[in-house]
C-alpha cells in the first residue's frame, strides 16, 4: 500500500517552519476532514452508525460530520442494497455534491448486488456512478469500514489537484468548434 | 392569501379545522398548500421512506407514503432456494434483530415439517429473541431520541449495543446478520463462557434502563414533543392489522408469546405492558417496559437451560454431525442429498406469526413437495404499521411527523422485503 | 366458537359458495368463492368477532385453472375471548383477475391489496387507489407471476427507474449456461433440481406444474 508522498520535506531550516507541495498539503487537509454524506439503504446503514458511535469513533479520522445534506459533504457512502427504484434517487444526489468529491460502496449489496439477483436490485452501484473504494463484507465491520475509509484517504493523498486542475480550452478553441 | 393574519395554530382543534377545510375546499393536492417531498434520503435511521406531504403552513393536511425503495425480491428469491438456503434473507428482513427473525422462520418451517426442536434447542433460541428483542428496541428508542434532539441517547444505546454484540458475535461469530438458526434446529451450541457473560451483561442492563428512563421519560421537551401526539384508537389499530408495541401501546392487551405461547414462553413468568391513549410516549413507554421484562425472560432462561441435543436430529433431515459424514458412507450420501436437493417438505400450507420487536412477523408457506417453497409470503409488520400513515398524519405538525415516524418504530428492510 | 363451527356457520349463510373446511396443522383454512368474498369478510366481522386481518396473500398456480388464488388470514384477538385463526382462501382465474376489495371491512386491507395488484396482477374492484406499492408506477410485470424470470425484464421508464437483467451465471440458482434441451434430453430440472435458464422457463415449469398438481391434488382429496 503506498503512502503517497511526503508531506513535508526534510529541511534544515528551524523553527516551525515545513516545507511541502502545495498538492500535498492540499490532499492532507481534504484526507483529514472528509464529510460523508451517508446514503444509508439497508443493514450497512446500522454499522455504518455504529463506526460512527463511541466503540468505533469514525471521528477520529475526521468523519464524524454526517451531513445529510450533499451539497455540504465530500464522501457518498453507499451503505446498503441499491433497488431499481432508488437508483435515479442515488444518482441525483451524487450529482448534487461538489467537487472533489469520492464514493464508497460499502458491503457488498453496494458493490455488487450482493446477494440479491433479483429483478429489482442494481447489481452494484458502480453501474451509475464512480466508485473509489469498494468494501465487502455483509454487513462490513465497522472496523473495515475504517479501513475503507483508510484506504481512501491513501488514494486522496496521491492526488495532484493543482497541477492537473481541470483547464477549460483555450478562447480560440472554443469559439472555433 | 387568507384574508386576515391567523394566529399559529398550536391547537389540535385548529388542526383538525385546517385539515377538514382543505377537504371539503375540494382544492385537492393542487390548491395552495404546498407539496413536501420527505424523500427517500432522509436522516435516515429510519431508512428508504417517502412521504408527500401536503402542507398548509406548518400542519400537514394530506400525506402519501411510498415505500418500495428497499424491495430486493425475497419472496421471488425464496422460490428458488431450498428452506436451509434462504436463512440468511430472513436476517435482513428486520435488520435490527436478525436472531428473531431466524426463529421466526425456522419456526414457521418446522411447523410445516411437524418437527419440534429439543428444550434445550428452545431455550437457547428464546434467549436469541429476546437478545434481538433489547437490540431493536434500544435503536428505536434511540432514533426516537435522536430524532426528537436528544443526541445522548443515542450514543449510549450504540454503547449498550455493542455489548449485545459481544454476546452475539460470540454464539453465532457474526454481529449481526447471523443466520444461526437451522430449520430442526441451531448451527452450533453454546461456548463456553456465553452463560456466565450473558448474565454479567443482564445485570448491568438493568442498570442503563434506569438511566435511560432517568434521562428521556420525565424530560420536559421529550415529553412534550410526544405526548399526545400520533394518537391511535384501539379500534383503529385494530383495523389496521398493527402489532407488537404499536398495538399495545394503544391499550390491546396482545402478545403472541402469552396468546399462543411458542418456543418455551409458557414457562417463564413476564408481564405484557400495556399503554392508555396511544400517543408516541406510550408506544415509548411500552418498549421501554418491555426492555425490562425481556431482561426478566433472559434471567430465567439463562437460569434454566437444559442439556441434552439442540437439534431435532439426523435421519429426519437435518444435517449429520460432520465426523460421521466424513467417515461414514450413509451419511455422506445424505448430506449431499439435503444440502442440494433440501429438507423434502409435505405438502401443504402453513402460517406461523412469532412475537418480533416490530411487531408480528408471520410466514406463510405454501409447499407443493421437494426442497423448494413454491410460495413464501412475508407477513412483515413494519409494513402493516406503516399502512395508518395516511390516515394519521394529517392534522399534525411538520416536526411532529418525525416523532411520529420515530415512535411506529418500522424498518424498511422489512416493509419493502 | 372454535373455527370449524365458523366454518359451518359461513356454509350456512353462503350455500352453495363455501367449500369444506380443511384442517391441517392446527389451521383451519377454507375455499369460498370470489364474488362473496366481501361478504364473507363482513359476515366474519360482524357476526363472528374475527376482526383482525392478519395477512394477504396471492400465489400463483402457473398451470392450472383457475390460475390464481387470492388468501386471507383471519383472527380473533384473544382479549378475554378465545383466539381464532381462519384462512379464507378463494381462487381467480386469469382471464378475469379481478376480486372485490375488502377495504370497506377492514382498512388495512389497502396495503395489502395495493401489494398484490403489483405483484401478482390482480386487480380489486372498489379499491380507492389501487397502484402499485413496490416497484414503481408504470412498471410493466407483474414480479411474482410464475412466468416472469427471477432476473428480471429490462425496462425504462426515464426520469423514474430503469431495470436491467442480473447475472443469474454462475450463481447460486443455476448452473452456468446451458443450451436449451434438445427432445430426447432429461429436462434441467431433473438434472439440477432448480436450474431453469429463462429461455426454456414456460416449458419447463408448465410440464413441472402440471406434474406436482397432479399428484399433490390426489393427495389432498381435492378434485382438479
Amino acid at each position: 500500500m503506498v503512502h503517497g508522498r511526503d508531506l513535508s520535506y526534510n529541511s534544515k531550516v528551524e523553527g516551525n517552519i515545513v516545507l511541502t507541495t502545495l498538492d500535498a498539503s492540499i490532499n492532507w487537509m481534504r484526507k483529514n476532514s472528509l464529510w460523508p454524506m451517508p446514503m444509508g439503504l439497508a443493514c450497512c446503514a446500522i454499522e455504518l452508525m455504529a463506526a460512527s458511535c463511541a466503540r468505533f469513533d469514525i471521528a477520529r479520522f475526521g468523519a464524524e460530520v454526517m451531513r445529510f445534506s450533499p451539497r455540504q459533504s465530500d464522501l457518498l457512502i453507499v451503505a446498503g442494497t441499491v433497488t431499481y427504484k432508488m437508483a435515479l434517487s442515488s444518482k441525483r444526489i451524487w450529482d448534487q455534491m461538489p467537487e472533489p468529491k469520492w464514493c464508497i460502496a460499502m458491503g457488498a449489496c453496494a458493490s455488487s448486488g450482493g446477494m440479491y439477483r433479483s429483478y429489482a436490485v442494481l447489481q452494484g452501484i458502480d453501474r451509475i456512478l464512480p466508485v473509489d473504494v469498494y468494501i465487502s463484507g455483509c454487513p462490513p465491520r465497522p472496523e473495515a469500514l475504517l479501513e475503507g475509509l483508510m484506504r481512501l484517504q491513501n488514494k486522496i493523498m496521491q492526488e495532484r489537484s493543482v497541477t492537473e486542475q481541470k483547464q477549460l480550452p483555450a478562447l480560440n478553441e472554443r469559439v472555433a468548434a | 392569501m387568507p384574508e386576515a393574519f391567523v394566529e399559529y395554530p398550536d391547537s389540535q382543534e385548529r388542526a383538525a379545522q385546517v385539515v377538514a377545510e382543505a377537504d371539503s375546499s375540494g382544492k385537492g393536492h393542487l390548491g395552495q398548500n404546498l407539496i413536501l417531498n420527505m424523500g427517500p434520503s432522509h436522516p435516515s435511521t429510519h431508512g428508504v421512506l417517502r412521504i408527500l406531504l401536503e402542507l398548509d403552513g406548518e400542519i400537514v393536511t394530506r400525506a402519501v407514503p411510498d415505500i418500495g425503495y428497499l424491495h430486493r425480491g425475497d419472496e421471488k428469491i425464496a422460490e428458488n432456494m431450498t428452506y436451509n438456503q434462504f436463512v440468511p434473507y430472513t436476517d435482513r428482513l428486520d435488520y435490527l434483530a436478525p436472531l428473531a427473525n431466524n426463529v421466526a422462520y425456522a419456526l414457521a418451517v418446522e411447523k410445516l415439517m411437524g418437527w419440534t426442536v429439543p428444550p434445550r434447542g428452545q431455550v437457547i433460541r428464546v434467549i436469541c429473541c429476546e437478545l434481538a428483542r433489547l437490540s431493536a428496541h434500544l435503536l428505536g428508542m434511540g432514533a426516537l431520541a435522536m430524532d426528537t434532539g436528544a443526541m445522548t441517547v443515542f450514543l449510549y444505546i450504540f454503547t449498550e449495543r455493542e455489548k449485545i454484540y459481544n454476546l452475539i458475535e460470540l454464539l453465532t461469530g457474526a454481529r449481526f446478520t447471523t443466520s444461526y438458526t437451522r430449520i430442526g434446529g441451531l448451527t452450533r451450541d453454546l461456548p463456553p463462557g456465553f452463560v456466565d457473560q450473558a448474565k454479567e451483561f443482564v445485570e448491568q442492563f438493568k442498570g442503563k434502563i434506569d438511566e435511560l428512563d432517568n434521562l428521556l421519560t420525565r424530560n420536559k421537551i421529550f415529553v412534550d414533543r410526544n405526548k399526545g401526539i400520533g394518537i391511535i384508537s384501539r379500534e383503529d389499530a385494530i383495523d389496521f392489522g398493527m402489532t407488537g408495541p404499536n398495538l399495545r401501546g394503544c391499550g390491546v392487551d396482545y402478545d403472541i408469546r402469552k396468546a399462543r405461547p411458542y418456543l418455551t414462553y409458557a414457562e417463564y413468568d413476564f408481564d405484557v405492558p400495556t399503554g392508555t391513549i396511544g400517543d408516541c410516549l406510550d408506544r415509548y413507554l411500552c418498549r421501554l417496559e418491555e426492555l425490562r421484562q425481556s431482561t426478566r425472560i433472559l434471567e430465567q432462561a439463562l437460569n434454566k437451560i437444559p442439556s441434552g441435543p439442540i437439534n431435532v436430529g439426523d435421519g429426519k433431515g437435518f444435517l449429520p454431525h460432520k465426523d460421521k459424514v466424513l467417515t461414514k458412507m450413509e451419511e455422506l450420501i445424505h448430506q449431499f442429498i439435503l444440502v442440494t436437493e433440501g429438507i423434502q417438505a409435505p405438502v401443504g400450507e402453513v402460517y406461523f406469526g412469532a412475537e418480533n420487536p416490530k411487531g408480528e412477523l408471520g410466514f406463510y408457506i405454501q409447499s407443493k413437495g421437494g426442497g423448494v417453497p413454491y410460495r413464501l409470503k412475508i407477513r412483515a409488520p413494519s409494513f402493516v404499521n406503516l399502512s395508518i400513515l395516511s390516515k394519521l398524519l394529517p392534522g399534525h405538525m411538520m416536526s411532529d411527523v418525525v416523532a411520529i415516524l420515530g415512535s411506529l418504530d418500522f424498518v424498511m428492510g422489512e416493509c419493502d422485503r | 366458537m372454535p373455527a370449524h363451527e365458523i366454518i359451518a356457520a359461513l356454509q350456512r349463510q353462503f350455500p352453495g359458495q363455501v367449500g369444506q373446511g380443511r384442517e391441517s396443522r392446527d389451521e383451519w383454512s377454507v375455499d369460498v368463492d370470489r364474488e362473496i368474498v366481501r361478504d364473507a369478510a363482513a359476515f366474519l366481522k360482524n357476526d363472528h368477532g374475527l376482526n383482525f386481518l392478519v395477512d394477504i396473500s396471492s400465489v400463483d398456480h402457473f398451470g392450472e385453472e383457475p390460475r390464481y388464488e387470492v388468501v386471507y388470514e383471519f383472527r380473533r384477538l384473544s382479549e378475554g375471548t378465545d383466539e381464532v385463526e381462519l384462512r379464507v382462501k378463494t381462487k381467480v382465474s386469469e382471464d378475469d383477475a379481478t376480486v372485490d376489495s375488502i377495504i370497506p371491512v377492514f382498512q388495512g386491507a389497502d396495503w395489502h391489496e395495493r401489494e398484490v395488484f403489483d405483484m401478482m396482477g390482480i386487480k380489486f374492484n372498489g379499491h380507492p387507489d389501487l397502484r402499485r406499492i413496490l416497484m414503481w408506477e408504470g412498471y410493466p410485470y407483474y414480479p411474482l407471476r410464475k412466468d416472469f424470470p427471477l432476473e428480471g425484464i429490462p425496462s425504462e421508464m426515464p426520469g423514474e427507474a430503469f431495470s436491467l437483467i442480473a447475472p443469474m451465471e454462475g450463481g447460486p440458482f443455476v448452473s452456468p449456461a446451458m443450451p436449451p434441451p434438445k427432445v430426447g434430453d432429461a429436462p434441467a430440472t431433473t438434472r439440477e433440481p432448480r436450474a431453469h435458464p429463462a429461455s426454456s422457463l414456460r416449458v419447463d415449469l408448465k410440464e413441472q406444474a402440471a406434474g406436482l398438481h397432479k399428484d399433490s391434488n390426489q393427495r389432498m382429496g381435492q378434485s382438479a
